[in-house]
């Protein structure tokens, strides 16, 4: 017993456990959402995210610790960002074809967001603090952390807003275009894309290289279109 | 393969320097995708396994988001006493942008004749998964 003791105290300080519990947790995660043939519901990162926080929680880990190990899986963010680039090359007569609808649904798309959630969150009485920080919500993290920051919003709280609403969109994209009978890949994608922001590119991603594609081009131009937006929009808005 | 991700990793360290030297709105490797994006545009000679790394990437774009997931739910207090009706209007407010967006979309697309392209052009709809249980690299 003591040997586990020290073993675990030896472990539990180190990278690699908690890199491997992060990867380890996502492949169970996708075999669970592949045996229930991806229902929308069953979305890898909510899975994989509860595993983790529920074992963080059983071993009494504060997240500093498992982010020295996770980091290395955070990190690739970055490249995979830039690596957008490659799927917006192959389609690109497509995406040049379908450049005005695009266009239109970015703008008003681009409003929706801040609009409806801002709006909402009066109707809901919540605080002037809570407006601001849902304000930036759709657009990627370091982008909405940083207008946080402009708008004098909480960017810890407009972090955590912006990781609900990926995985919301995440979630919901399916039924909902179903729902609405919309079979155009690249109209979902991009809702996707630019709703909820990498989070749901990576759901498009799953669904097919198409809607990928354009949920990456939403998630770019809709990140710098809330950077612009937001702060000229949220006094007229929050009041 | 050592070359690809050396070319991405290039691309975003060029995005970030310009950023800040710049002073711009945007996050670094969001810059780094329009440089090479530009690069693969002008036909610019990138190693050839670029497409292949980062395909790969992407495939496991969702694994990419479990440790700031993970950061949330340990971060769930922020939400305060307001944390119910916060998530009510995230997800109400997500559901609308999904909507409106992509009826936009899909109305100017068929209003200007290029709907058909695109609703064919979809490999596998949503019932697919395959491509995540293709070879790994």
């Amino acid at each position: 017993m003591s040997t586990f003791v020290s073993l675990w105290v030896y472990l539990s300080g180190k990278p690699l456990l908690w890199l491997t519990a992060t990867l380890v947790a996502y492949v169970a995660a996708d075999a669970v959402a592949a045996a229930l043939k991806r229902h929308p519901l069953a979305n890898p990162v909510l899975i994989a995210v509860i595993l983790v926080a529920a074992l963080l929680l059983a071993t009494g880990t504060d997240y500093p610790t498992y982010f020295a190990g996770a980091q290395f899986v955070h990190f690739l963010l970055g490249p995979a960002t830039v690596a957008l680039a490659v799927p917006l090359i192959r389609y690109l007569p497509h995406v040049r074809r379908t450049a005005a609808p695009m266009a239109a649904a970015l703008a008003v798309g681009s409003l929706t967001a801040i609009a409806s959630a801002v709006v909402l969150a009066r109707a809901f009485g919540l605080d002037h603090a809570s407006l601001l920080a849902l304000a930036p919500k759709s657009s990627t993290a370091a982008i909405a952390m940083g207008i946080a920051e402009k708008i004098g919003a909480d960017p810890a709280l407009t972090a955590v807003l912006v990781i609900l609403t990926g995985i919301t969109g995440a979630i919901v994209v399916t039924p909902l275009m179903n729902a609405l009978r919309l079979k155009n890949y690249a109209a979902r994608g991009f809702a996707a894309g630019l709703a909820s922001h990498g989070i749901g590119t990576a759901r498009a991603f799953q669904v097919s290289p198409l809607a990928g594609t354009f949920a990456g081009i939403a998630l770019g131009l809709n990140g710098l279109l809330t950077a612009l937006l937001v702060p000229v929009l949220i006094h007229w808005l929050a009041g | 393969m050592l070359a690809a991700l050396a070319a991405l990793l290039v691309c975003q360290l060029a995005g970030e320097v310009i950023v800040r030297v710049g002073g711009l709105p945007l996050p670094g490797p969001v810059l780094g995708m329009v440089l090479l994006f530009l690069l693969m545009l002008v036909g610019a000679p990138l190693p050839k396994t670029v497409g292949k790394a980062s395909d790969g990437l992407l495939k496991h774009l969702s694994l990419l988001f479990v440790p700031a997931g993970v950061g949330v739910v340990q971060n769930l207090a922020t939400l305060g006493h307001e944390g119910a009706r916060l998530i009510a209007v995230v997800v109400l407010a997500t559901v609308i942008t999904l909507a409106v967006t992509a009826l936009t979309f899909e109305y100017l697309a068929r209003f200007m004749g290029v709907d058909e392209v695109a609703a064919d052009h979809h490999e596998t709809g949503d019932t697919e998964a395959d491509s995540a249980e293709a070879a790994e690299p």
